[in-house]
């Protein structure tokens, strides 16, 4: 059985505690996307304000358990600034990390992403019920971005 | 200790209470969600598929109608545990949610009108809600609510201008997440004097009471067999002979029909008219067991058992964890089951429920299927520990240093 040490690393307990990037963005200009976890009744909201092809400015608002707070903590930092298209490869590598197949239904593999401290996620893949905390904010990024 | 009530000795008959994991035992606090299974209620299921199995109601050879006395015998066993007047006004559905919604499609659409008003409480699980929503989808039926006290009871001062002119009040008998038990025959009779119906969910109550369908005056009660030591697959649908007679069939099919022809159908009498298809037969006789298992416990016994489980589980987790805790419901036993829906020094639930886990302590997280209630709450979710006849104050004590881990892990 694997332990909790696994799944609460010190640095998703740290952006549990104080998230970043909390809070909301004016729409428009900018564009917010809402996912609900059906299982637990989480609910997370993602603006995000894109300029010339860039995530500008991301804000993450909702709530949930650490493992989806922190995932979105980490994701916004992760992404802010960063191209639309680089965010895609992103939100794809994690999916990946978190065993879950692409939209086609194929294997993600592995490599030419660096997650960085997202990595200390990893360890939800052990706990299969989690997973859909670590990526609800994911999936909500996504779904933001397809409106841009 | 409750006199006459040995929890340890009942735990001794659930296989699976037995196993350990990690060197632990199981603490089983789920119970409101599903219960486990006695012994006895396996070991039916296994010699009647062993020795007995086959199609009911269709066969002249002995296997059938060993088979199909069986199955009836099941319907015989519900008739008396809820004190219902006939045999046939016990309906077998595949769980409650389809019992309920047997009543509310069925009776609903052919009694139910644009502008007609339904009445339903703020502590409903989904179950008695969704299938109403539809109903406002299809029909353009009105819902009205009951709404709840501070204490988690429900707030009846205007229930009487709620229920004016209302064709059906659909309540549950207990809450799923507060525990609080209604007063069901008063708010049965609230229905009958404004000329409405009664629907009692009944999923977390009869597990737990004695129930008696004649002194509460219900029209309908909904309940299943998985929350009562008995298996999935199988629920009961009770209702008034008269009211089922009149209703439309639900789901068609074989089994429902008295005759069929290129141009239409005859249905069949109760209960076979709202029974379509292959029942769940072997789940029957496990349901048979189940209410044998609770009657020689005694519904009274449990019920007091219940009692003192709930007090001791209120005092000491207050006792021990004060402002750090929050217990939804009320604090009169008298009006609540043991099952405890809390929030713990801002862990969030789910969280709780995996820092529990590591202890083999079961409890719930989430919006428990009732998410209208959860806004009343302010809560997106709650932890739920619920407990029954296997649970004594061992478990208490586990929930509580297992409470202690988290509040350690999550100290911030």
């Amino acid at each position: 059985m694997p332990g909790l040490e696994d799944l609460y690393r010190e640095i998703i307990l740290d952006h549990y505690r104080t998230p970043r990037n909390r809070g909301t963005l004016e729409t428009p200009p900018a564009q917010m996307a809402e996912g609900h976890n059906p299982l637990c009744g989480d609910e997370i909201q993602v603006y995000a304000l894109v300029v010339d092809g860039l995530i500008d400015e991301i804000r993450i608002a909702g709530q949930g358990c650490s493992i989806s707070q922190s995932s979105a903590s980490m994701m916004s930092q992760a992404v802010k600034g960063k191209p639309i298209a680089e965010a895609r490869r992103f939100i794809r590598a994690f999916k990946g990390m978190m065993s879950l197949p692409d939209e086609d239904g194929s294997v993600i593999e592995p490599g030419g992403v660096s997650l960085g401290d997202l990595e200390a996620l990893q360890g939800v893949v052990k706990f299969p019920v989690r997973i859909k905390c670590a990526t609800l904010a994911w999936n909500t990024l996504a779904s933001c971005l397809d409106h841009t | 200790m409750s006199a006459g009530f040995d929890a340890a000795q009942v735990r001794a008959d659930f296989p699976i209470l037995g196993r350990q994991l990690g060197g632990r035992r199981l603490v089983y606090l789920d119970s409101a969600n599903s219960s486990q299974k006695p012994r006895q209620v396996i070991d039916a299921m296994s010699r009647f598929m062993e020795h007995s199995y086959a199609p009911i109601n269709r066969s002249a050879y002995q296997l059938a109608v060993e088979s199909t006395d069986a199955f009836e015998g099941a319907r015989s066993a519900v008739r008396r545990f809820i004190n219902a007047r006939r045999d046939h006004e016990v309906i077998f559905t595949k769980n409650a949610t389809e019992a309920l919604n047997v009543v509310i499609q069925s009776w609903g659409r052919a009694n139910l009108h644009r502008g007609d008003a339904v009445v339903l409480t703020q502590m409903e699980h989904h179950a008695n809600i969704v299938p109403w929503h539809m109903l406002v989808a299809e029909l353009g039926i009105e819902l009205r609510w009951v709404p709840l006290t501070d204490d988690g009871q429900l707030d009846l001062s205007d229930l009487d201008r709620l229920l004016d002119g209302a064709k059906m009040f659909a309540f549950t008998a207990m809450s799923n997440v507060l525990g609080t038990i209604n007063p069901v025959r008063r708010l049965c009779d609230a229905a009958h004097r404004a000329g409405a119906l009664a629907l009692v969910d009944g999923c977390q109550f009869v597990p737990h009471h004695p129930t008696d369908v004649q002194a509460l005056d219900a029209d309908f009660l909904a309940f299943s067999s998985h929350k009562l030591c008995g298996p999935s697959g199988i629920g009961v649908l009770w209702g008034r002979e008269e009211l089922l007679d009149a209703m439309p069939p639900f789901l068609g099919g074989g089994n429902m029909i008295a005759d069929v022809r290129i141009d239409g159908f005859t249905t069949a009498p109760l209960p076979a008219k709202f029974e379509a298809g292959t029942p769940p037969i072997t789940e029957a006789v496990g349901l048979h067991a189940a209410i044998a298992y609770l009657e020689c416990l005694g519904m009274a016994e449990i019920r007091r058992h219940e009692m003192h489980m709930t007090e001791q589980a209120l005092t000491q987790l207050t006792d021990r964890f004060g402002d750090d805790i929050t217990i939804h419901g009320p604090t009169n036993v008298e009006v609540r089951g043991a099952t405890l829906s809390f929030a713990f020094r801002g862990v969030h639930p789910h969280d709780l429920s995996q820092v529990l886990d590591e202890r083999n302590v079961c409890i719930r997280a989430g919006h428990h299927c009732a998410k209208p209630l959860m806004r009343v709450l302010g809560a997106a979710a709650t932890a739920r520990a619920s407990f029954y006849i296997y649970n004594d104050e061992s478990d208490i004590d586990a929930l509580g240093g297992a409470l202690e881990g988290a509040a350690d892990l999550f100290a911030f």
